[in-house]
């Protein structure tokens, strides 16, 4: 796409982007039956940089946040986080990246339902025996406004209240990039407008951010909005306008 | 230049076409359940032929604009080009316009998919411009941009829908 040419220009060879992702496929089954849920995707995420991904069901949405966050492996292509090429890790130092350079956010929170909010924030720097643990998970409550909710559980919480912790939760680590998953999905819209204000911050704050999507008045909230149709990028007028001249 | 403008010169497109033929296939296929008034059809047929997008052509010559043969010029032709690849300015309540570029675009074998492409991204990068204008604006403004953005989305939902349908919908208008 052009604006990876852009942002490599202005970023230049010595930090590359916060995420790459060069040529993604992905095909489930084979023969005839087979699924090509992704073909052929380029994306660039610079920090700083807040993307949205949009496009309907099946169009390949949660398949590239799953290759993006190392969840899934691609079939061809390959994705780098920070310049690092996620194939070349095995999988402990795949799930070592993910909970230190990747923060994700969900749909549904996923939030353990015994932790206290503050718990939970806290849960994956406490995998790394951080003694800072519960003092960042702190000020990353602060940061979604909830320091007066830390000791509330889950059930305790509002939807709204609820994802703000798993906003906190994948903020606590200072990761590169933020992968956010449909998370104004089950929110109302003021909810919602929270929660999408506090990734926007992120990205002002210098962290990647790549949302995931249909909803287009949340994709607005991006710097760049890319759209997916069975599997692949749809080209968009400004990069027609930068083949033409 | 008129929705009913270019609306008669893409129905004129496949063939020529006498002006009560004209209006009704407009009414049918264009005007979404509110038919033009017959002057409206013949005084944009009467602008349309004095800018050179439509001519007369021979046949049976009646008293009234409604017996009149038109066909379309190739200044004709390319205005309506311009008109379907040029996406409507992203304002609130453009329904009928992009519906009627849908239907014109495939009638005539061009791609329905480009139009709407073209003006979902148009529409949505009008919905950026007011989220950041939100940002910074008192919660009147706030209140204010929340109604544009919300007309907006439901422009975006509706071209969102009409693409899962574009198949479809291109069977029954080409039979």
């Amino acid at each position: 796409m052009s604006e990876r040419g852009t942002s490599e220009r202005i970023v230049g060879t010595s930090t590359p982007p916060a995420v790459e992702a060069r040529g993604l496929s992905r095909v489930y089954g084979d023969g005839p039956d087979a699924v090509h849920a992704l073909r052929e995707v380029d994306l660039s995420i610079g920090a700083g940089e807040f993307l949205a991904v949009m496009g309907p069901s099946g169009s390949g949405k949660s398949t590239l946040l799953h290759l993006v966050g190392g969840l899934d492996r691609p079939d061809t292509g390959e994705v780098l986080i920070e310049g690092k090429a996620l194939a070349e890790l095995d999988d402990e130092a795949l799930a070592h990246l993910r909970r230190r350079r990747i923060g994700f956010v969900l749909q549904f929170f996923n939030l353990f339902p015994l932790l206290s909010a503050r718990e939970n924030v806290a849960f994956p720097l406490l995998l790394d025996s951080r003694d800072d643990a519960l003092a960042l998970a702190d000020a990353a409550l602060e940061r979604v406004g909830l320091s007066e909710r830390a000791q509330h559980r889950p059930n305790q919480l509002s939807g709204g209240e609820q994802q703000r912790v798993a906003v906190a939760r994948a903020l606590v680590s200072q990761p590169a990039v933020v992968l956010a998953d449909e998370p104004t999905g089950s929110l109302d819209s003021l909810a919602g407008e929270d929660v999408l204000r506090l990734l926007r911050a992120a990205a002002d704050d210098g962290q990647a951010v790549l949302l995931i999507t249909h909803d287009a008045p949340a994709a607005a909230y991006a710097d760049r909005v890319v759209r997916l149709r069975d599997g692949a990028v749809v080209p968009s007028a400004d990069d027609a306008a930068s083949v033409t001249g | 230049m008129s929705l009913v403008a270019h609306g008669l010169l893409g129905l004129l497109e496949g063939r020529p076409k006498h002006g009560y033929e004209l209006r009704r296939s407009f009414d049918e296929r264009l005007a979404g359940g509110r038919p033009l008034r017959s002057g409206q059809v013949y005084s944009t047929l009467g602008r349309l032929e004095r800018d050179g997008r439509v001519d007369e052509v021979g046949g049976e010559q009646g008293p009234g604009p409604e017996r009149r043969l038109y066909a379309i010029t190739t200044a004709g032709v390319a205005e309506l080009e311009r008109w379907l690849t040029t996406p409507e300015p992203p304002e609130p309540y453009l329904q009928s316009v992009v519906f009627a570029k849908v239907v014109v675009a495939l009638s005539s074998g061009r791609s329905a998919q480009a139009v709407l492409d073209a003006q979902r991204e148009q529409h949505v990068a009008a919905m950026r411009t007011l989220t950041r204008e939100k940002e910074h604006a008192e919660l009147a403004g706030v209140v204010r941009a929340d109604f544009a953005l919300l007309h907006l989305d439901a422009d975006v939902r509706w071209i969102d829908l009409t693409l899962a349908r574009l198949a479809r919908l291109g069977k029954e208008l080409r039979p």
